[in-house]
């Protein structure tokens, strides 16, 4: 495969070949060629904003938001600087296909960084990069070594007299820097707390300028883009969902990894490239997005397609891809006390629902699954819950309610259970 | 306070910042002291304050803030397990059981030796590969299991 | 304008209020934490969360900007459930110590529960708890309380200008605290108590003295600057208990120095004087006021009758009242003295000149260039110094010339660092630049900073009028300011400096000459004249010396007769601030003892000598007669016609401020802030080449006219070389002579 033919592997072609991240390879299977055509024929910005609306991108991040139509909000005739921030802080449990793409396709992000930053009239790029993978933060920046050795980045790219720089900002240890402008706050070398919106970044951003924020996968597809044109991609997928999309594929499954299919693919099949449900157990539940997204009960994933709008329908999100698998050995109290300890541990402290409703969450179910759980227990998270949801400034606080809802709302037996009778009733 | 190698990396994290935003190479700057003296003291906020230009109280904000800096001394090893679900779902608890039984330690604490170094991790972002093992904040070990992390541990004596 | 409804009541604001602002216009209140109409908006506590047609949630009023035809509920069940699930949020981990909490009866927390709170709590898990931090002597804290609002870190950093206080960790352990030990220690810290919503930072010198609700209420206005804070001042049992801003938007904005807020614990020092005494054959003996009186008439009348009326001098500190300096210098002037100083911390011959800031102190916060020449501005005008660096975060640009690079709490454009001695070659640079002339590169800067911009000031602050040179570096920075289009402005340096002026209750030179015959009033001479040294020596030489003070001191070493007079707290009458507004007060107490206030006893001392028109009944009556109709046309900013003198410039130069402190007797008594960093015994600082050509020692014996004391050194790099910081107006420091001289150093 390669970036000359279209084909489906939009961001994982290069896993063909024997150096996939090198320059060499990447240059050698239509690398840069996009760059250097607008760079060429200088293409307008709304032209290669209408082509990114045309492909139906939508925000490989999470929230699935147009990525053209966030384009369109950067400001044009601003007088000062205003930037390009990739999000590679992937820290949501069960997603893992940035890290990927850094190592394996470094140079195709780096393209469509330059193409977006070419496009917005942004003056530099920053790439900000998960804590836990320090090895790809320093295989990152030799990438960038690479490309501004051969003329890609820097002053004068390709001798179009346009200057642009890309550095990496090495996160170290807090998920909810992926949300957008806590993200701009730790590049602004501060605690990473969510800013209250508005002002959007897009008018006031990294320092105070306008910043357009995209997830590592969205801006690794705009090369691919620009190559074939929006209605390619479109074609990949489906209407409204775009492209091929990276599927991160864990827990029990017989190969977890990273698998990129077109939307609207089938779950069953998605399933059965990893190998099917470890051990060829029973499908118990999925969680279809990363641990943000509410959990469904395996029969239901049986009949989706991977796409938005598809799994919207069934009462989740697609959220980043990432699809965690349940079998029927999982104690659902257990996964669920597990994820309530992420988001307390997690919550960046400032609102006062997350900060004092996370730890209540968590501290409730913890009582649960060590056979303290009491019957109003269970209301009791109901009721927390909706008094945290919607009501805080990110969207971490929805974050940890989504699992609470969604496990008691699908498997409110096994908790009634524990509560009765102090302990599980799976593999007991 | 800081060697030249270190400060050499800190002018470079600086370089990439708009001339009047040192402060973004805080993060930075914490990480690479820390590398160099394996913890940060209250001493080394207090330099890297001076050296950024910042209040000492933002140094200590932020070095607070992300899990990965340690403001008390670690063993020679740290070990940060993450036990998050993917990896749960992929046999962690198993792995985790090993690790403690062989060092005698539980998360948070450190070997009487002062060798090792044991902390419970949240998601790496790296979960198909899990379970998985940072060393000292740098080094990802992945798909451990009971068997596998013997190896591993012996490795690092 | 975008026009909002809220709760059914319509209304029309600029575009850009957020809601919460648009419904106080309306009257309705919004409960909130975090949102606080001085400081930045955090959006954070969540308790302004209101119902708003078509948003999918509810938000906080505080962020949230109206737009046209937008729709507020704020009373519906939707915005009350928000509310009232933030606030069970807020009080799971609260103690509910309301009854041990000084904030009782005073607190957001327990006043919004008491709406939004439920009866019983549904939290059965532990409680957080928080250790205590040592934020030093002013603000007492229990963190346990806190709430998050972070009103107290983010007033650090966006209106003091110095971030002491932060929030480490996360989520829920996120805590407000210092960095490790140190404390809170910025002129401004007291504020964050009246900030803190909850119990959480309290005042400590006020710790368990009273609840808010025993406490009387009186206005009243701060004599520690030239600013005139306005107060509330809380009364229990006769005593101030506690004091706090008022409202004065104009003025002080709603905060207080810490000099303002916590002086008043000066008023109960153990040496107020509160019975008249006279010295009979060198004892001292209480007496009654009409003795005391008629001792101080009979022996004022023989001097005057022997010597003629200027033999008797008349020294008043510049915070004494309009009514009591006219008192004075009417009775001066009717004894035949010309003789009276109410101006005793300057150097210039003209200070009998209203000079004054040239503008309104509001204006300050609008200016786009300040040139700040001889202001250590921060101790002088704490609340200025805001203005400033709210002119300066908007934009402005900050040039100053000092001996001192102080850390400022904005950023300084352009800083001219020089010995005293050079000033005026400083100023002369800066205006030459200003024409165009070939200058050094800083004056250059100046001068091109100052030609920019449209609302522009070159102000003269303390050190600068307490400068041998105070009357040439004026008319310098008259030609600068004319040459670049900006307001020449003062910075008075007392409470009551441009009043003093007014009422031309300042002429002569008093210690010039001896006298044989002083009267003071409320000053501690040896404290705060320039030449304290001189003062005393005078004083003793004198053979009668009549002292109105509120305190003993060391009054009894020179006076004859000394007469109890009230303290601010106790007094009543009005001040003239650095803008020429006037501000008047009444009594917040009682008078201690006998204590009367001074116009009074200047009413019956000019009684004593016969004097016509001193029959006056109230204190208005005598501020209409000393500030007729058109008074405020006596302001004036003119240079005075006086040559360009030269310098006193010598190996070292002493760079002598009153600490912030230690700028009356009352403050100087007030035993919290006398325990903070900024009240530390003096010491010497210089930077490192005239310490070592000091010959790097750690103690120095500094010698001026002929008298020495003995002085720790420090090393301060900030300061221009060939200059030694010594802090004067303290008693340790007081045997140095005039004030910014030439120092000599034992070797
Ligand atoms: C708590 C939280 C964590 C998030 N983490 C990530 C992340 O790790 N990576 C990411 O791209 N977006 C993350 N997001 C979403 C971002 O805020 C943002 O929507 C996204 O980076 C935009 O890029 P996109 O439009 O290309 O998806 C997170 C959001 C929240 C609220
Ligand atoms: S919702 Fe939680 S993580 Fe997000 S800003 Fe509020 S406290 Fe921080
Ligand atoms: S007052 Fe609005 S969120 Fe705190």
């Amino acid at each position: 495969m390669s970036l000359n033919a279209p084909n489906h592997k939009v961001c994982t072609w290069t896993q063909d070949y024997d150096h996939p991240a090198a320059l060499a390879t990447y240059t050698a299977h239509g690398g840069y060629a996009a760059l250097k055509k607008i760079l060429t024929e200088k293409t307008p910005a709304d032209a290669i904003i209408a082509e990114v609306k045309l492909s139906a991108l939508r925000g490989r991040g999470g929230a699935g938001f147009p990525t053209g139509l966030k384009w369109s909000f950067m400001p044009r005739n601003y007088d000062g600087d205003k930037y390009i921030v990739c999000n590679s802080d992937e820290g949501e449990p069960g997603t893992f296909k940035d890290r990927d793409i850094l190592r394996f396709n470094p140079h195709q992000l780096i393209e469509g960084m330059l193409i977006a930053g070419y496009t917005l009239g942004a003056r530099a790029g920053y790439n900000y990069i998960h804590g836990e993978i320090f090895e790809q933060y320093r295989s990152w920046e030799a990438a960038l070594d690479e490309a501004r050795a051969a003329g890609f980045l820097g002053n004068n790219i390709l001798g179009s007299g346009w200057n642009f720089d890309l550095h990496a900002h090495h996160g170290y240890g807090a998920y909810v820097c992926g949300e957008e402008t806590a993200l701009l706050e730790s590049i602004e070398g501060k605690k990473g707390q969510p800013r209250f919106k508005p002002p959007f970044p897009a008018s006031y951003g990294l320092y105070g300028k306008p910043t357009t924020i995209n997830n590592t996968e969205t801006l690794a597809s705009i090369p691919w883009i620009m190559r074939h044109g929006g209605q390619a991609f479109l074609d990949l997928g489906k209407p409204n969902n775009g492209g091929s999309k990276i599927f991160s594929l864990s827990g029990h499954v017989e190969r977890p990894g990273n698998y990129e299919v077109r939307m609207g693919t089938p779950f069953s099949e998605l399933l059965e490239m990893a190998g099917g449900v470890k051990g060829g157990r029973e499908l118990k539940a999925v969680i279809p997005g990363g641990s943000s997204v509410p959990v469904l009960p395996g029969a239901t994933m049986m009949e989706l397609t991977m796409d938005y709008d598809s799994i919207a329908k069934a009462g989740s999100y697609l959220g980043a891809g990432s699809v965690i698998v349940m079998d029927d050995t999982v104690c659902m109290v257990k996964a669920l006390e597990r994820l309530a300890y992420f988001y307390f541990e997690e919550s960046c402290g400032q609102c006062t629902p997350c900060r004092e409703g996370t730890g209540w969450m968590y501290r409730v179910i913890h009582r649960i699954e060590h056979g303290q759980g009491r019957p109003e227990d269970l209301d009791l998270l109901m009721s927390v819950g909706t008094n945290i949801s919607g009501r805080t400034i990110c969207a971490l606080g929805d974050a940890a309610v989504g699992p609470v809802h969604s496990f008691l709302k699908h498997f409110r037996n096994e908790f009634e259970y524990h509560i009765e009778h102090k302990r599980c009733m799976v593999g007991a | 306070m800081l060697t030249n190698e270190s400060l050499a990396q800190i002018d470079r994290e600086i370089a990439k910042y708009p001339a009047e935003q040192k402060q973004s190479a805080v993060m930075s700057a914490l990480r690479i002291a820390q590398q160099e003296k394996g913890w940060l003291a209250p001493e080394t906020l207090e330099f890297l304050a001076t050296y950024l230009g910042m209040p000492t109280i933002a140094v200590y904000e932020v070095a607070s803030f992300y899990n990965m800096y340690d403001l008390k001394p670690v063993g020679a090893h740290k070990l940060t397990v993450c036990t998050n679900i993917s990896c749960q779902l992929q046999g962690v608890d198993a792995v985790v059981a090993k690790i403690q039984a062989k060092l005698g330690i539980g998360f948070g604490e450190t070997t009487a030796d002062g060798r090792f170094t044991l902390k419970e991790g949240e998601c790496f972002g790296a979960c198909g590969d899990g379970p998985l093992c940072l060393h000292n904040n740098h080094t990802l070990h992945t798909r451990l299991t009971p068997d596998n992390v013997d190896a591993f541990l012996e490795g690092m004596k | 304008m975008p026009l909002v409804t809220i709760d059914n009541k319509e209304i029309e604001v600029p575009a850009g209020t957020s809601v919460i602002e648009a419904a106080q216009q309306l009257g309705i209140y919004i409960p909130h934490f975090c949102y606080h109409k001085k400081l930045s908006i955090a959006a954070s506590c969540r308790m302004c969360l209101v119902e708003v047609e078509k948003a999918p949630k509810p938000l906080p009023a505080c962020a949230t900007p109206v737009a046209d035809g937008m729709k507020v509920k704020t009373r519906s069940q939707y915005a009350i459930d928000a509310q009232k699930g933030v606030m069970e949020f807020l009080l799971i981990n609260h103690p509910l110590d309301c009854p041990i909490c000084d904030q009782g009866g005073e607190c957001q927390l327990q006043d919004i529960a008491v709406g939004y709170g439920g009866v019983e709590s549904r939290y059965a898990e532990a409680k957080r708890v928080v250790s205590e931090k040592d934020l030093g002597p002013l603000v007492a804290t229990d963190m346990t309380r806190c709430i998050h609002c972070s009103r107290c870190v983010r007033f650090g950093q966006e209106i003091a200008g110095q971030m002491e206080l932060g929030m480490p960790g996360r989520g829920e352990h996120v805590e407000v605290m210092p960095f490790l030990e140190s404390q809170v220690n910025n002129e401004l810290s007291g504020n964050i108590i009246d900030l803190c919503p909850v119990g959480a930072l309290t005042s400590k010198p006020f710790r368990y003295h009273a609840r808010g609700w025993e406490l009387s209420r009186r206005l009243g206005v701060s004599p520690h600057d030239s600013l005139g804070s306005n107060l509330t001042v809380q009364v229990k049992d006769g005593r101030v208990q506690r004091v706090l801003p008022a409202d004065n938007e104009a003025v002080n904005e709603g905060w207080l120095s810490d000099r303002d807020r916590f002086a008043y614990q000066g008023l109960y020092a153990d040496d107020r004087l509160t019975v008249p005494m006279i010295k009979d054959n060198g004892r001292w003996i209480e007496v009654d006021w009409a003795t005391a009186l008629a001792q101080a008439a009979g022996a004022l009348r023989v001097l005057k009758e022997t010597h003629g009326g200027d033999a008797l001098g008349f020294v008043a500190s510049p915070a004494a009242t309009v009514e009591e300096l006219h008192l004075l210098q009417k009775l001066a002037r009717s004894l035949g003295s010309s003789q009276i100083e109410s101006h005793p911390l300057e150097r210039s011959a003209g200070r009998g000149q209203a000079r004054w800031l040239g503008m309104p102190v509001a204006k300050v916060n609008t200016l786009d260039r300040i040139l700040l020449v001889g202001s250590t501005l921060r101790s002088e005008q704490p609340l200025l110094a805001a203005r400033v660096r709210a002119a300066v975060k908007a934009s402005a640009e900050l040039s100053i010339l000092h001996a001192a690079n102080d850390t400022q709490n904005c950023a300084v454009a352009n800083a001219v660092i020089a010995a005293p001695s050079q000033w005026l070659a400083a100023l002369t640079e800066i205006e030459q630049a200003l024409k165009g002339a070939s200058a050094s590169a800083e004056a250059q800067a100046i001068a091109a900073s100052l030609k920019s911009g449209a609302n522009k000031a070159v102000v003269l602050g303390a050190v600068a009028q307490i400068h041998p040179q105070a009357d040439a570096l004026h008319t310098k920075a008259a030609a600068i300011a004319a040459a670049c289009g900006a307001t020449l402005g003062f910075l008075p340096v007392g409470a009551n400096s441009v009043g003093a002026a007014v009422v031309k209750a300042q002429s002569g030179d008093v210690f010039a000459a001896p006298r044989k015959g002083y009267v003071l009033l409320g000053l501690e001479p040896e404290l705060d004249c320039v030449d304290g040294a001189a003062a005393m020596q005078a004083l003793a030489t004198a053979e009668c010396v009549v002292g109105l003070t509120a305190y003993k001191g060391r009054a009894p070493e020179y006076a004859t007769v000394l007469l109890p007079i009230a303290p601010w707290a106790e007094n009543e009458g009005g001040l003239v601030n650095m803008e020429g507004r006037l501000q008047t007060f009444n009594a917040a107490t009682r008078c201690q003892g006998e204590a009367r206030p001074a116009w009074k006893v200047l009413r019956v001392l000019g009684n004593q000598f016969g004097l016509e028109g001193c029959d006056f009944d109230t204190v208005a009556a005598v501020r209409a007669e000393a500030l007729p109709d058109g008074w405020l046309e006596g302001l004036n900013n003119a240079a005075p016609a006086v040559d360009l003198g030269a310098a006193v410039a010598g190996a070292i130069e002493w760079l002598a401020e009153t600490p912030i402190y230690a700028v009356d007797a009352v403050t100087r008594r007030a035993s919290a802030l006398q325990a903070t960093a900024m009240a530390a015994a003096p010491v010497a600082t210089a930077n490192a080449s005239l310490l070592a050509r000091l010959g790097g020692k750690t103690t120095l014996r500094v010698r001026q006219a002929g008298l020495a004391v003995e002085l720790a050194v420090r090393q301060d790099d900030r300061l221009a070389d060939g200059v030694l910081r010594i802090a004067a107006g303290h008693p340790h420091t007081v045997s140095l002579g005039a004030r910014m001289g030439v120092l000599e150093v034992e070797a």
